[in-house]
C-alpha cells in the first residue's frame, strides 16, 4: 500500500497480569477512515493511546508519518488530533474559550485554521458563550471535534466519539468524518458500534485484544462464508428455543425482531421449515434468506 | 509565551467561576482569622479563681478584696494547703490560683520586700497570660495606692508559674499558625486538587498530547495560586496588624519574602501529590491526611512541641509549618532579622528544592 | 404463551411541569403484561423524567398513572415494591461479591433469609455461576455483571423491570444471551420497559415509543413504524422524526 501513514506492528501492550492488546498489526493510508470496530475492554482505547503516545507499547512497535511512538513521541504529538473518550473538555469554560485555549496551547489561533473547523464550528457558534458543560451530548461532540482539529493535524485519532450521542448527532458526525478524510486527513476511529463500520473506508474487528479480521466492510461481510436467514413469528422465546432444538440448525442469534438463522448443511428449505414452525404453533411466520452484515459477521469471528 | 498565558488564562477561570473554590480561597481565611482572633483574644470576665492564704492577716486580706472586687475574678475555691492546688486544677474549678506565703504582712513590714505567688493553667496559655497579667496589675495597683503612696517602700513581686505549658507557647500563635495553615491548604491543596481534576475529566490526555511541554503545565498550574496564596497571607497579616494588633516588629518585606518562600513549598508539595493522584477525591484526602491535620497538630499551632513525646518530636521535625511557624513568630514578635531564622529559613528552602526535584521526576509526560 | 391483555402500566395525560418548562407533555400510553416496551428519545427528549415518574421517585404535574396496578400519587410504596430497576451505570457493588450483591438487595425487598438462599442457588446455577459466587464483582466481565445485574432486578418478581440502556458496550454475543435473558423473563410474565437511546436495542422490543420534545412523536410495533415511515430500520425511523 502506498503512503502509509500510520504502521503498527505485533503490539502488545498488559497491565499487570492482563493482556488488554495481544498482537495487533494494521496499516492505515494516507487519508483513509479506519475504524477499530469491537465492544468495550476488546483493547482499542489503549491502542489508541499508545498512537498518540500517552503510553508505552509492552512489546511491538507503532509509526506515525515514519516517526516512532516510543522515540520520537514529540514530533508526533505536534501532528495528531486526538479526541478522547467522554469528549475532554473543559465543563466551566465557554464554548469559545475552549477551543481559544486549545488553539493557544498549539501555538495557533481560531482564525489561522478556521476553514478547516468551519463546517463543524458553525453549527455551534450560535452557542458560543454557553459553558461546555450546558451543551448536549451531539453539541459537546462538535466541539471536541472542532478542538481536535483546531490545529490542523495530520491524523486525527478519535476514541469512540459516537458513544452516549444519540442517533441524529451520531449521523451528523460520519458525515463530518467523511468530509474532514475528503480533505487529505486520515482519521482513526473507534466505535463498539458494528452498523458504524460501513462508514469507515476499511475496519479492524477487534476481541479481547485481537484483530479477528481487517478488510473494507464489503468484503468482510463477502467473507461470511455461510447462507443466513432471518427468521420470525409471533413468539419469538419460544421460536427460539424450537429453532435451537432442530437438528439442522446450527446458530440462532436473536436479531431485532428477527432471528438470524444458519444451517448446518449450508441451505434451508424455506417451506419445509415453515411447516414445521406451523406444526409447532407459530403464528404469522416470515423466512427470507438475506446478507449478512458487519454484526454477524463479528459473531461468526467470535466463535 | 503565548501558550503558556493562555494557560494561566484558563486557570483563572477555572478559579473565578468556581464559587466553592473562590469561597475556600478568600473565605476561609478571613473566617479563620477572626475566629481564632476573637475566641482567643477575648477578654477576660468572670474568671474562677482560688486563693491560697497562709498568712490571713490584714495585707493579704486588703489585696483579696481587691482582686474578688475588680470584676474579672470569681472566687470560687478556698484553698487551704499546697496539695489541693493541683487538685482545684484537675477538676477545673479555677484557672488560677494565687498564694500569699506565711506571716505576709511581717515579712513585707520587716524585709520591704515579699513575693506572691501566680499559679495559672497555661493549658490555655492565652488566657493564663492574660489573667496572670491582670492579677499583676491589681497587685502592683495595690502596691502603688496603698502602700507606696503613704510612703512605704514595699515590694511585693508576683512570681508568675504556668502549669502545663512553661514558657507559654501559645500567645500571637493563632496568627503564624493560621498562616501556616491557609497557605498550606490554599497552595498544596488547591494545586494538587486542580490537577487531578484535569486527570479526572480527560483533559490531561490533550494537554499531554499537545505540543505543551510539562514545565509549562507545572507553572502555568502554579502560578495562579501562587498569586493567590500571596493575596491571602497579606490579607491575614493586615488582618492579624489591624484587627487584633499583632505587631510587626521585624523587616516587612523580610516577612513577604518568607511568606513567599513558604508558598513557594506548599506548592511543590501540592504538585508532588498531584503526580501520585488520580482523582480530585484522591488528591483531597491525602492533602487533609498528609497535610492539613499535622500541620495543625503537630507544628506547633496548637499543642506546644516541647510536651510532646520524643518520637513526635521528631515527626514535628519534618514538618514544614513548624519552621514556617518559628519564622514568623520571630520576625513579628522579637523583630528577628535574617541571621537569626536562617537556619529555618534554609530547612524550608531544602524541603521545596527536594519536593520540586520528586515532582519533576514524577510528572508522567504519559499516562502510565 | 400468548402475550396477556392485562395492563401493567397505565399512563393517561400525564403532564410534568418545571417551571414554564413542559417536560412531559400529555403522554399517554399503555404496557402490557410480559411486554417488551421501549421507551426511546434523544438526551433531553423527557424519558428521564417520565421513568422517575413510573418509579415513584417523583409526581406528575396531572394525570394518571398507574403502575403494576397501583396509583403513583397514592400507593408510591406499594409501586416500589412491583418494579425492578437496573441501570448500565449503576446497580451492582463493585466491592462486593455475587452472592453479596444478591444477599443484600433481596434484604432490601424483605425477602425471608430462606427464600434468598434457595432462590440465591436456582439463580447461580441457572447462570453457571456457581463457582464464582465468592468473587467480588469488580473481577467480573461486563457481560456478567449485567446478567447478574438484570438477575438481581428481578429477584423479587416484579410486575416491572425498568432497564435503562442494558446493553450498550458489551460484545455481540453477550449482547444477544442478554436479550434471551430479557425474552425469558417476559415469558413469564414479567413487563420489560427499556428506555435507551440506541436504536438498535430498540428493535428487539415488542412495541416502541418514540419521544421528542416532551411529547410521543410515535408509538407502535418496530414493523409497524418502519412501514409507517417509510425507513429500513429504526435508526432512520429516529432520523425522520428528530430531524
Amino acid at each position: 500500500m502506498q503512503n502509509i501513514t500510520v504502521e503498527v506492528n505485533n503490539l502488545k501492550k498488559s497491565y499487570d497480569k492482563v493482556e488488554a492488546v495481544k498482537g495487533v498489526s494494521f496499516s492505515v493510508s494516507k487519508g483513509e477512515l479506519f475504524g477499530l470496530i469491537g465492544p468495550d475492554g476488546a483493547g482499542k482505547t489503549s491502542i489508541f493511546r499508545i498512537l498518540t503516545t500517552l503510553m508505552f507499547p509492552s512489546e511491538g512497535s507503532a509509526r506515525l508519518l515514519g516517526l516512532d511512538v516510543v522515540n520520537d513521541f514529540k514530533e508526533i504529538r505536534n501532528n495528531i488530533g486526538y479526541m478522547p473518550q467522554r469528549f475532554s473538555l473543559y465543563q466551566d469554560l465557554s464554548v469559545e474559550e475552549n477551543l481559544t485555549f486549545f488553539a493557544t496551547i498549539f501555538g495557533t489561533t481560531i482564525r489561522e485554521n478556521y476553514n478547516l473547523i468551519k463546517d463543524i464550528y458553525v453549527q455551534i457558534e450560535p452557542f458560543k458563550n454557553r459553558l461546555a458543560g450546558k451543551l448536549s451530548g451531539g453539541m459537546k461532540q462538535k466541539l471536541a471535534l472542532s478542538c481536535a482539529l483546531i490545529h490542523s493535524p495530520n491524523i486525527l485519532i478519535l476514541d469512540e466519539p459516537t458513544t452516549g450521542v444519540d442517533a441524529v448527532s451520531r449521523k451528523e458526525f460520519w458525515e463530518m468524518l467523511i468530509r474532514l478524510k475528503e480533505k487529505g486527513i486520515t482519521i482513526l476511529v473507534s466505535t463498539p458500534y458494528m452498523d458504524e463500520a460501513n462508514m469507515c473506508d476499511r475496519v479492524a474487528l477487534i476481541q479481547n485484544g485481537e484483530i479477528m479480521s481487517i478488510d473494507t466492510p464489503d468484503k468482510i461481510i463477502g467473507n461470511f462464508g455461510s447462507k443466513l436467514w432471518a427468521v420470525k413469528s409471533r413468539n419469538i422465546y419460544q421460536l427460539i428455543k424450537d429453532l435451537r432444538s432442530l437438528d439442522f440448525i446450527e446458530t440462532v442469534f436473536p436479531f431485532g425482531e428477527y432471528l438470524h438463522v444458519t444451517s448446518k448443511t449450508g441451505s434451508i428449505d424455506i417451506e419445509k421449515l415453515q411447516s414445521i414452525l406451523i406444526e409447532k404453533n407459530h403464528t404469522d411466520i416470515h423466512i427470507q434468506e438475506i446478507r449478512a452484515n458487519i454484526e454477524d459477521c463479528f459473531m461468526a469471528l467470535m466463535k | 509565551m503565548n501558550r503558556f498565558i493562555g494557560f494561566v488564562k484558563k486557570e483563572f477561570h477555572h478559579i473565578f467561576r468556581d464559587y466553592r473554590t473562590m469561597l475556600i480561597l478568600f473565605g476561609m481565611p478571613i473566617a479563620q482569622i477572626l475566629i481564632f482572633g476573637y475566641v482567643v483574644a477575648n477578654e477576660i470576665k468572670d474568671v474562677n479563681i482560688g486563693i491560697l492564704d497562709k498568712s490571713k492577716d490584714n495585707v493579704t486580706q486588703e489585696i483579696t478584696n481587691k482582686i474578688t472586687s475588680s470584676g474579672f475574678f470569681i472566687l470560687s475555691d478556698n484553698i487551704n494547703s499546697d496539695n489541693e492546688i493541683e487538685e482545684a486544677f484537675k477538676k477545673g474549678v479555677v484557672r488560677q490560683v494565687i498564694v500569699f506565703e506565711p506571716n505576709f504582712a511581717q515579712k513585707l513590714k520587716r524585709e520591704g520586700v515579699v513575693n506572691v505567688q501566680i499559679i495559672a493553667d497555661a493549658s490555655d496559655a492565652n488566657t493564663a497570660n492574660m489573667v496572670s497579667n491582670y492579677t499583676k496589675a491589681i497587685i502592683n495597683n495595690y502596691v502603688q495606692t496603698n502602700l507606696n503612696s503613704r510612703g512605704l517602700p514595699y515590694k511585693i513581686i508576683p512570681e508568675v508559674r504556668m502549669l502545663y505549658n512553661e514558657e507559654l507557647k501559645g500567645v500571637y500563635m493563632f496568627v503564624p499558625g493560621t498562616m501556616a495553615l491557609i497557605l498550606m491548604l490554599v497552595s498544596a491543596m488547591m494545586t494538587s486538587i486542580s490537577i487531578a481534576r484535569e486527570k479526572e475529566m480527560g483533559t490531561m490526555e490533550i494537554l499531554l498530547v499537545s505540543p505543551l511541554k510539562p514545565l509549562p503545565i507545572v507553572v502555568g498550574k502554579v502560578i495562579p495560586y501562587m498569586a493567590l496564596s500571596f493575596i491571602n497571607a497579606i490579607l491575614i497579616i493586615a488582618l492579624s496588624y489591624f484587627v487584633f494588633g499583632m505587631p510587626i516588629n521585624g523587616s516587612l518585606i523580610f516577612l513577604l519574602l518568607e511568606t513567599l518562600l513558604f508558598i513557594f513549598m506548599a506548592l511543590s508539595l501540592g504538585i508532588l501529590i498531584s503526580t501520585v493522584s488520580n482523582s480530585q477525591m484522591e488528591a483531597m484526602f491525602i492533602s487533609m491526611f498528609a497535610l492539613l491535620l499535622p500541620t495543625m497538630l503537630l507544628s506547633g499551632f496548637i499543642f506546644p512541641i516541647e510536651n510532646m513525646p520524643v518520637v513526635l518530636q521528631w515527626l514535628c521535625n519534618l514538618m514544614p509549618a513548624k519552621y514556617f511557624i518559628i519564622i514568623i513568630k520571630n520576625i513579628m514578635i522579637k523583630g528577628s532579622s535574617v541571621l537569626i531564622v536562617w537556619k529555618e529559613t534554609l530547612v524550608i528552602a531544602g524541603m521545596t528544592v527536594f519536593f520540586l526535584a520528586m515532582s519533576v521526576k514524577k510528572f508522567k509526560v504519559r499516562l502510565e | 404463551m400468548q402475550k396477556q391483555t392485562e395492563n401493567i402500566i397505565e399512563v393517561k395525560d400525564l403532564v410534568k411541569r418545571f417551571g414554564a418548562f413542559l417536560a412531559n407533555d400529555n403522554l399517554t400510553f399503555e404496557v402490557k403484561r410480559g411486554e417488551i416496551f421501549g421507551f426511546l428519545g434523544a438526551n433531553g427528549a423527557g424519558k428521564t423524567t417520565a421513568i422517575k415518574i413510573l418509579s415513584g421517585l417523583s409526581y406528575p404535574t396531572s394525570g394518571l398513572v398507574n403502575v403494576a396496578g397501583f396509583d403513583v400519587y397514592k400507593q408510591r410504596n406499594k409501586v416500589k415494591e412491583n418494579i425492578g430497576y437496573m441501570s448500565q451505570k449503576f446497580s451492582l457493588y463493585e466491592d462486593l461479591t455475587v452472592k453479596e450483591n444478591i444477599r443484600f438487595y433481596g434484604g432490601i425487598y424483605g425477602l425471608s433469609n430462606k427464600y434468598i438462599k434457595q432462590k440465591t442457588e436456582d439463580l447461580l446455577n441457572r447462570l453457571k455461576m456457581t463457582q464464582i459466587q465468592n468473587s467480588l464483582i469488580s473481577s467480573l466481565p461486563l457481560g456478567w455483571k449485567q446478567k447478574i445485574a438484570f438477575s438481581v432486578a428481578i429477584f423479587h418478581n416484579p410486575k416491572v423491570v425498568f432497564l435503562d440502556e442494558p446493553t450498550g458496550g458489551v460484545d455481540p454475543i453477550t449482547r444477544r444471551d442478554f436479550w434471551e435473558m430479557i425474552y425469558e423473563a417476559a415469558d413469564a410474565g414479567i413487563t420489560v420497559f427499556v428506555t435507551t437511546h440506541y436504536m438498535d436495542e430498540a428493535e428487539y422490543c415488542d412495541r416502541v415509543s418514540i419521544m421528542d420534545q416532551g411529547k410521543i412523536k410515535a408509538l407502535g410495533t418496530p414493523t409497524e413504524l418502519k412501514k409507517l415511515f417509510k425507513a429500513d430500520n429504526m435508526d432512520e425511523v429516529f432520523l425522520k422524526i428528530a430531524r
